[in-house]
């Protein structure tokens, strides 16, 4: 036996610039974190809430679950239930659908770099690095110039929501058979207007160039160049940064990811295509692999895997073994990390996928994703205002059948989202959630198999800081958590 | 300047989603020029883990005085009465007990939402949690800190409810608060603002003429009145969505769907599918604020006899079907 340097045991939290509520227990060793133990502290009971009422309700209540993913929420059981009655929305639905889930999720994206992600790079732990001054006159919390100016341009985009959905968050106008509002050709003139807006903040604040330009990088040379000669913007402020704090090298989790598959195209496929990545190969995804372990969730039934459609939420009162209320999906037996870096791979996407393979998933490479997107989507939209036919129906209907077991698959800002709906007796006889944060922030499972969060934990260097550390934060921030969608 | 401290029990965070949609001014600026010195909030502040724990603690120690208390989201008060649902992260300690000693040390404790105010969402079903408001459980009085809690500038909990909030609704409680131009009096008896609380829903809702006529929207998507038979609550339901409008020119109604009387207690719960409309005999069973019965049921009768093509006929459309008529065009 070699002598090892003690163990330090501590509780991290409360995480804030994350939705909703986190706490980390980590094991220090040589100043570096050894284990991660991830505790989503608060339970609601969505599941149980849902449970017995008339399955229509699930369009009111599930939004609920979440007052930044709320939209993702209504389009998964909005999908559920179209699915249950055998329905597809008209293409003016699809499209109109598409435009607010979209503007929901760019304005997380937005809100995440600006507002969460950033302000710890201005923290006078890093007064001495050379691009300090800046960070802190852009990013400082709640007082920075950039930061200040996305709360703006992100309450100007959801004027769209305002226009289409009627308000943000937590909108009903998304049904199973489309929306429930019409748009005519002179809303279609406001919100062209309002994206062109949207657009004209991103190319001048945030990237300093063309959308298009953004999308068209491919790989992480790419972005050396940007870094040393790309046009000025917060973007490459980012990038100074990140590669002066080695953020490629940290928070690299297990290398396998999982999307739904974002913005249906209305022939089965989706703008970002649906897929698993494993070690950079892509397979397809199947629902029926995807199964939650109760092992270390204050939740009984720990003595099966539950899928989905199978699945339970009883909360163990007595339970003083679990350590989180988060249940631990898994992906034919393994963990799966969601979101951003998991859609741009599984699309195919030349930059994220090489930036993957050179490092893997780490802070970098999903920060990177997330603009990447903001960069790819405004283009899409503008596509679906212009493919909007005024003179064409938006909503379909159909009765809900007696009894119906179906899925609600969409993708959040952060992820993977799936609905697991059971209809009997013309009631909701279950309902059960499967949020991103639960795949990315999901405790260990009865292999002891650690969630991605925690993976991406371990050896994280913290010095002497301990819980102070700010490269944990970043690791923790880097996946733009949303706890109150983890447990609901 | 005014101090402010605000804490997210257990809701959904989207009040304080909504409240960064504020404008003009927006959230930052309008603290600052309200002179509100913002303690710490969790989704905003740069203090993280055990610095903002002892913010939380100088709090409740006297050592830092706090003017207003926000709290979002329900108060989780199971299971058993332990508060264990919800734990504020990195103090082992329930959210519940914070609140109470938070609450204890403000000068005005603000619930915002209806989770925060009455319970909400979170207490729907069976309410496993035991989730209740600061002041209310649902429309009952007592609620987390009890029927004769006032804090220490003599005001009960003030009820900004609303699922979500209004953002405005929010910031102009906050103004009105940090000037000290908010009374008793000011507070309807669901102890919610009268400024946007004496208001119905109903108000400026661009459905009136199909509601006159009851002319009604049959599903999704169409442009009638939503009252008959989609579930709406407007002509109940106490705020000024329609006055105000949400995120530039939305409201639910402007949204295409029911208004859910969301800034009540118990709305969670209204005992019938939130977008179907319960009858009696034909009827809806939930009348127009002060409207007595039988003048209603003749009224309606009378007006649907009474009510235009034009209106009957867009009512259960998409789009405008037929145009209102113009007289004296000049054209024969």
């Amino acid at each position: 036996m070699t002598a090892t340097a003690p163990t330090r045991r501590l509780i991290v939290g409360p995480f804030n610039r994350v939705e909703g509520d986190l706490e980390v227990q980590l094991e220090l060793e040589d100043g570096r974190v050894r284990a991660a133990f991830v505790n989503a502290p608060l339970f609601r009971g969505f599941e149980r809430i849902l449970e017995g009422r008339d399955p229509r309700d699930a369009l009111t209540v599930a939004p609920r679950i979440c007052g930044i993913c709320s939209v993702s929420q209504s389009h998964a059981a909005a999908g559920a239930l179209a699915a249950a009655q055998g329905i597809e929305p008209p293409a003016n639905g699809r499209l109109a659908t598409n435009l607010i889930l979209a503007t929901e999720n760019l304005g997380d994206h937005l809100l995440h770099f600006h507002a969460f992600f950033m302000p710890d790079f201005a923290r006078d732990a890093y007064a001495a690095r050379p691009w300090f001054g800046a960070v802190r006159e852009r990013f400082k919390a709640t007082q920075g110039s950039s930061l200040r100016r996305a709360v703006e341009a992100r309450t100007a985009l959801y004027h769209m929501l305002g226009l289409m959905a009627g308000k943000w968050p937590h909108t009903l106008t998304i049904q199973p058979g489309g929306v429930a509002r019409p748009l005519d050709a002179r809303d279609r003139v406001r919100l062209q207007a309002q994206l062109r807006s949207f657009r004209r903040f991103l190319e001048t604040h945030l990237f300093g160039t063309a959308l298009e330009t953004v999308a068209a990088l491919t790989g992480a040379d790419d972005l050396d160049r940007w870094r040393t000669e790309g046009p000025a913007g917060d973007f490459r402020l980012f990038l100074a940064l990140a590669a002066d704090l080695d953020l490629a090298g940290l928070g690299r989790a297990h290398g396998r990811f999982l999307s739904h598959g974002a913005y249906p195209d209305g022939a089965g496929g989706h703008l970002y295509r649906r897929g698993v990545v494993v070690g950079g190969t892509p397979h397809p995804f199947d629902p029926a692999e995807v199964a939650e372990d109760h092992t270390n969730s204050r939740m009984t039934g720990r003595d099966r895997p539950h899928p989905p459609f199978a699945g339970s939420t009883i909360p163990d009162e007595a339970d003083t073994d679990g350590y989180s209320w988060c249940k631990a999906p898994r992906l034919s037996g393994l963990p799966a990390e969601t979101g951003a870096i998991a859609r741009q791979l599984a699309d195919g996407h030349p930059l994220v996928r090489d930036l993957v393979a050179r490092d893997g998933g780490s802070v970098f490479s999903r920060v990177v994703a997330r603009l990447l997107e903001l960069a790819r989507t405004v283009p899409a939209m503008e596509g679906w205002l212009q493919a909007l036919d005024p003179a064409a129906p938006w909503c379909a209907t159909a009765p809900l059948p007696a009894s119906a077991q179906s899925i609600g698959l969409t993708e959040a800002a952060r992820g993977a989202l799936g609905h697991w709906l059971r209809i009997e007796q013309g009631r909701i006889a279950g309902y059960q959630i499967i949020a991103p944060t639960t795949w990315n922030f999901s405790p260990r499972d009865a292999a002891g198999v650690q969630g991605p969060l925690e993976k991406a934990l371990e050896g994280v260097p913290v010095g002497d800081e301990g819980g102070a550390s700010l490269a944990v934060q970043h690791v923790v921030r880097s996946f733009d958590p949303c706890m109150v969608c983890t447990v609901h | 300047m005014t101090s402010m401290l605000w804490i997210q029990s257990g809701g959904c965070g989207g009040c304080t989603m909504s409240l960064l949609n504020a404008e003009s001014p927006g959230l930052l600026p309008m603290l600052e020029e309200a002179g509100i010195d913002l303690l710490w909030h969790p989704s905003l502040s740069e203090e993280t883990g055990a610095e903002a724990t002892a913010i939380l603690e100088a709090v409740c120690a006297g050592t830092r005085p706090l003017d207003i208390l926000c709290v979002e989201g329900s108060l989780l008060r199971g299971p058993g009465g332990s508060g264990r649902f919800h734990v504020l992260a990195g103090t082992g300690r329930a959210t519940i007990h914070w609140v109470r000693d938070l609450a204890a040390a403000a000068r005005h404790v603000v619930a915002v939402g209806t989770c925060a105010a009455y319970g909400g969402i979170t207490a729907a079903g069976p309410n496993v949690t035991d989730a209740c408001g600061l002041q209310y459980d649902g429309r009952r009085r007592g609620g987390l800190l009890g029927e004769g809690f006032a804090a220490r500038g003599g005001l009960p909990v003030v009820n900004v409810a609303g699922c979500p909030t209004h953002p405005n609704w929010v910031t102009e409680t906050l103004m009105l608060l940090a000037g000290g131009a908010l009374g008793a009096t000011d507070l309807d008896p669901f102890q919610r603002p009268r400024f946007y609380a004496d208001h119905l829903v109903h108000h400026g809702c661009t459905r009136n003429e199909y509601y006159e006529y009851k002319a009604s929207a049959e599903k999704p998507s169409d442009l009638g009145c939503m009252m008959e038979h989609m579930g709406c609550l407007g002509t109940q339901a106490h705020a000024d969505c329609n006055t105000r409008l949400w995120n530039g020119e939305g409201s639910c109604t402007r949204g295409g769907y029911a208004c859910i009387n969301c800034t009540a207690p118990s709305f969670e719960e209204p005992g019938h599918p939130f977008q179907e409309t319960p009858k009696f005999a034909g009827i809806p069973l939930g009348l127009p604020t002060d409207m007595p019965k039988a003048w209603f049921v003749a009224l309606a009768s009378l007006s649907k006899a009474a009510t235009p093509e034009r209106v009957r006929r867009n009512a259960a459309a998409d789009r405008i079907v037929v145009p209102p008529t113009i007289r004296n065009t000049g054209k024969s």
